[in-house]
């Protein structure tokens, strides 16, 4: 009886443990469960579909009947074989390296322009810069559609009265090089206020007394900042450079909409247009899907490359 | 000195000017938008307008489909935000409070899933959605938003939670606390500014996202706010620049000033989960 009782709670102690054990190391993936569960069906679900939908005809027939059909590699040997796939990905790659230079130059400018004002400047150039990140990039558009048009553009006056030429009624969007250009312009506008705020918080992080034994040692600036001032910045630089890479690689609103959809031709396709008039408008979705995995590959590769080199300045620091 | 202060005095002005550029196109938006219709046509733009008027937003507020597609943006956000925000911050407690096999793998994960452009899954996203008649629904929309809602804010989350001292959770539970008596009253509040931020951020994100809801809305009863912008000018020859301001301006209102009330904070949360990491 007494023997029993004792094998009982014995029993039940060492349940009630294992039960505890078990339960304290369930509760990280109870935690995790709900993300995991929705990104697989909302972001898993369609990976997969991407894969199958490359390798099949699907069409708008096939998305009524939802069943594709089996064409091995066809849609790939499509894409592959298309002038405009290549012009598009060279043009793409052009106008990529044009708008990350651009932005990450004039956004490190801005940065340390930043550092060397007085106080009230700083706190009038910060709130502008914030307040032009604030803007959603469908208003921007608008804008710079507004103030581009060719009728009374406020652009146009401007130039024209700096004489920096007759812009009067100039037409932006008559060559795919100046509306290129304008998109350019709008994406590196709208870029500079979070590379310079980003590479300015990492600014501040470098000793004044460092830049200034420097300059007493008679360094000259440009020295002073590739010697001193840039190892310090460079992880930042690092990430925001390899961020905007991916962001502009696969650009699409800005385009599209400063663009315009009339006025877009395979002559002035990017990627994501590509991708969105081949793929969807058209209705050729499998063809889309293997434009999308190609897509994702580059962009995949360019990732890679980064990550080595973040863990690479990580062994190093 | 002196010449310093003259160098003090060039780069001052140098960013002042640089502000005024900078700010410029926002500027304009609002002053056209207040603009009667005669200054805008003009050829000689007029930089400060003396007569302002307001009939620019009764003209856009009264354009079909406004108040629809606000009311569209507002459910498809604030259901996106609340189902986000709760999964993400399970979950990112979990990231930052427990050590469990697989850890590695969910971060890579979500970090990569960032890194994905939007329009490389158009494609499979619509089929899937038309796969389950998600296509013009709201809800297809909010399912979307998710696949870039729940990765930012599981990271951003986990950056809050690891701001926090340590040694502050430990002691309420040498108070006798239990974990998850710890957790409410001591967690719980120190990381409630980092919910709302990143909470903001998501609804920011949501309010301005462009290309899904291209895609999966078509039946113009059931866009959302950016949707009607982009179709503003539509194929109209006769372009009402003022009208389109004021649209822009209320487009731009909400997420500018919630931005603006963020804005440190976000960035606090993302250098913090990339020092910690």
């Amino acid at each position: 009886m007494a023997v029993a009782a004792e094998t009982t709670t014995k029993w039940s102690r060492r349940r009630r443990l294992t039960f505890g054990r078990v339960w304290r190391a369930a509760v990280p993936y109870l935690l995790v469960l709900p993300v995991i569960a929705l990104m697989t069906a909302i972001l898993g679900y369609p990976i997969y579909s991407l894969g199958r939908l490359s390798l099949e005809h699907y069409t708008l027939f096939e998305l009524i009947r939802h069943h594709g059909q089996y064409i091995g590699l066809h849609n790939f040997g499509l894409v592959l074989h298309d002038q405009v796939f290549w012009h598009t990905l060279f043009r793409t790659i052009v106008f990529t390296v044009a708008n990350v230079g651009l932005t990450i130059v004039l956004g490190t400018l801005v940065a340390l322009l930043l550092i060397r004002v007085s106080t009230w400047v700083q706190i009038i150039l910060t709130s502008c810069l914030v307040l032009v990140w604030a803007m959603p990039q469908v208003v921007a558009v608008q804008v710079w559609y507004w103030m581009t048009n060719f009728q009374n553009g406020v652009v146009n006056y401007i130039l024209t009265e700096l004489h920096i030429g007759n812009f009067f009624q100039h037409d932006w969007y008559a060559t795919t090089f100046s509306q290129l250009a304008l998109v350019t312009a709008l994406i590196v506008w709208a870029g500079i206020p979070f590379i310079a705020i980003s590479v300015y918080a990492a600014l501040t992080q470098v000793p004044s007394d460092l830049v200034e034994a420097a300059e007493i040692d008679g360094a000259r600036a440009w020295r002073v900042f590739f010697d001193v001032t840039l190892p310090i910045i460079k992880p930042v630089l690092l990430i925001v450079t390899s961020l905007s890479i991916l962001w502009d690689f696969g650009v699409f609103t800005q385009p599209y909409l400063l663009i315009g959809q009339a006025h877009i031709h395979p002559g002035n396709y990017l990627m994501g247009i590509y991708l969105f008039e081949e793929g969807y408008l058209k209705a050729d979705y499998g063809r889309g899907a293997a434009i999308s995995i190609l897509m994702l590959v580059i962009v995949a590769a360019m990732s890679v490359v980064y990550v080595r080199r973040m863990i690479k300045i990580g062994a190093e620091g | 000195m002196s010449a310093r202060a003259l160098r003090k005095a060039g780069w001052n002005t140098v960013g002042v000017a640089l502000a005024l550029v900078m700010v410029f196109p926002v500027y304009w938006m609002v002053s056209t938008a207040f603009k009667p219709d005669d200054q805008i046509n003009s050829l000689t733009p007029t930089w400060f307008s003396s007569s302002p008027t307001i009939r620019h937003f009764h003209d856009a507020i009264h354009t079909p489909f406004f108040w629809t597609d606000v009311k569209n943006s507002l459910i498809i956000v604030l259901v996106t935000v609340a189902i986000a925000m709760t999964a993400a911050f399970l979950a990112a407690v979990a990231l930052a409070k427990y050590r469990f096999g697989g850890r590695g793998i969910i971060i890579l994960l979500i970090i990569g899933i960032q890194m994905l452009p939007g329009a490389g899954l158009i494609i499979p996203l619509f089929v899937v959605l038309a796969r389950y008649h998600q296509v013009d629904k709201l809800s297809g929309v909010i399912l979307t938003y998710l696949t870039f809602a729940l990765p930012f804010c599981v990271w951003t989350l986990r950056g809050f939670i690891l701001g926090i001292p340590k040694e502050l959770e430990e002691a309420a539970m040498v108070d006798g606390s239990t974990r998850l008596g710890a957790f409410v009253r001591i967690l719980l509040p120190l990381v409630a500014p980092g919910l709302v931020a990143t909470s903001v951020f998501a609804f920011i994100t949501s309010w301005n996202e462009y290309i899904f809801a291209r895609i999966i809305l078509s039946d113009q009863g059931k866009q959302t706010l950016t949707l009607w912008l982009s179709y503003f000018l539509g194929g109209s020859r006769h372009q009402d620049w003022g009208a389109l301001m004021a649209g822009s301006t209320l487009t731009a209102i909400p997420v500018v000033v919630f931005f603006l009330l963020i804005q440190r904070r976000i960035m606090f949360g993302l250098t913090a989960g990339a020092v910690k990491g």
